[in-house]
């Protein structure tokens, strides 16, 4: 694999909110402001690239048999520097994601790239793996963040946009981050069908999927 | 304000808190296992139970971190906590009550990255509870895992039958039927302050 397709793959491809459905209690707890889900995506980025290059190096000193707790230890570790840096340098974000911040250590998408990805590749690609799968978290995050900003406080990334109608709070409550997120999840299905029926228009009718398509956008 | 404020730090947990529904602890679970009622109550049981083992744990050792100035270390300190516990618990139930581990056994290793297990050690820190209240919270907070779990479950099985368009099968559409759900139950805010006056 080339080093350009480990990081997209991350964003893309196999983007953990989205298309892995991992992580998905960060990705609903604090996307009411997009900067709340960009300051968490940053976070868990930093945690996955360190957790990743760590575990990769110790890949061969690590029992198979303890290798979770293991990883657990080794993540929690780089969660706690985290913690102490945000702590010192962002007080604003670590009072803004709160308890969210140290339940990083949880956050599937670390202990699923540990074991996916990490636990059997180079240093150098396991930390190119880890900055991917950031970047598609905290793209993932920001775009609910920036959504449910702009429906639920009629601002984005805290200028206020004036917008003709007024902000409709339940975008910001917890229903409308279940709300958001399933939609986001049914567009990613949507562009995923609509692509896999192009390659099979090729191969069969092309008419018959351009109906289907469009029941799609109307339903 | 004993007797009140239990009642209401158990009442608003289970209700007005709820963790999975209202602040999104726990979710990977909540969608994983509610499809079918008895996997979604045994999960919640087991939840339950790891969390108030956590906490009667996780409480102490707070108290002994605290003293030492090793406050840094708590969030190592509790994870290794929840996972030995999971464990042991684990090993204590396939010994000695077979029936309970077979109907259990399968959702005690998704516990310990379950992140509402941590998140309820460590909110109970944040808030300043003494071992009581955090005992009654950790309880409440199990309780109420295992309400919006089977309530879940319930209306999930109707959401099966339904037949939605293809991008919003599976998935989805289960979000969005939790949108509503979590739309009911942000109709308890208030509730349980107006009741308990506290």
């Amino acid at each position: 694999m080339k080093k350009a397709d480990i990081v997209l793959n991350g964003i893309l491809k196999e983007n953990p909110a989205l298309r892995l459905v991992l992580g998905t209690c960060p990705t609903l707890a604090v996307t009411t402001l997009a900067m709340n889900g960009l300051g968490m995506g940053l976070s868990a980025t930093f945690v996955l690239i360190f957790s990743g290059i760590a575990i990769s190096a110790l890949r061969n000193v690590i029992p198979s048999k303890v290798r979770l707790p293991a990883y657990i230890t080794i993540i929690a570790t780089f969660v706690t520097i985290l913690m102490l840096l945000v702590r010192a340098y962002l007080p604003a974000l670590n009072s803004s994601l709160g308890v969210y911040l140290p339940l990083i250590v949880v956050n599937c998408i670390i202990l699923g790239r540990a074991e996916m990805f990490a636990s059997k590749n180079k240093v150098f690609d396991s930390a190119l793996d880890g900055l991917g799968m950031g970047l598609g978290f905290t793209l993932t995050l920001v775009l609910m963040g920036t959504i449910r900003e702009i429906l639920g406080n009629g601002s984005i990334f805290g200028l206020n946009l004036h917008l003709p109608i007024p902000p409709m709070i339940v975008f910001i409550t917890p229903p409308g981050g279940f709300f958001v997120f399933g939609i986001l999840m049914a567009a990613a299905a949507y562009l995923d069908l609509r692509k896999n029926r192009k390659k099979e228009a090729v191969n069969t009718e092309p008419a018959s999927a351009e109906i289907s398509s469009k029941e799609d956008v109307t339903a | 304000m004993t007797a009140a404020k239990l009642a209401s730090i158990f009442f608003s947990m289970i209700l007005v808190n709820n963790y999975v529904l209202v602040k999104f602890l726990g979710i990977c679970s909540f969608l994983g296992v509610s499809k079918k009622m008895d996997s979604a109550s045994g999960m919640g049981l087991a939840v339950t139970a790891v969390m108030a083992l956590a906490t009667a744990v996780t409480w102490p050792l707070q108290q002994l971190l605290e003293l030492w100035h090793l406050e840094s270390f708590q969030t190592i300190v509790f994870i290794l906590v929840i996972a030995i516990l999971v464990q042991l618990l684990e090993l204590v139930l396939r010994k000695y009550v077979p029936p309970l581990y077979s109907a259990l056994g399968i959702y005690l290793p998704l516990i310990t990255t379950n992140c509402a297990v941590l998140g309820v050690t460590i909110l109970n820190i944040d808030e300043g509870y003494n071992f009581l209240e955090s005992m009654i919270c950790s309880v409440g907070a199990g309780l109420g895992f295992l309400l919006a779990m089977v309530l879940f479950s319930i209306v999930r099985r109707s959401v099966e039958r339904a037949r939605p368009p293809k991008s919003f099968q599976d998935l989805p559409i289960t979000l969005i039927s939790a949108a509503i759900v979590a739309l009911c139950f942000t109709g308890f805010g208030g509730l349980v302050e107006n009741i308990f006056g506290a």
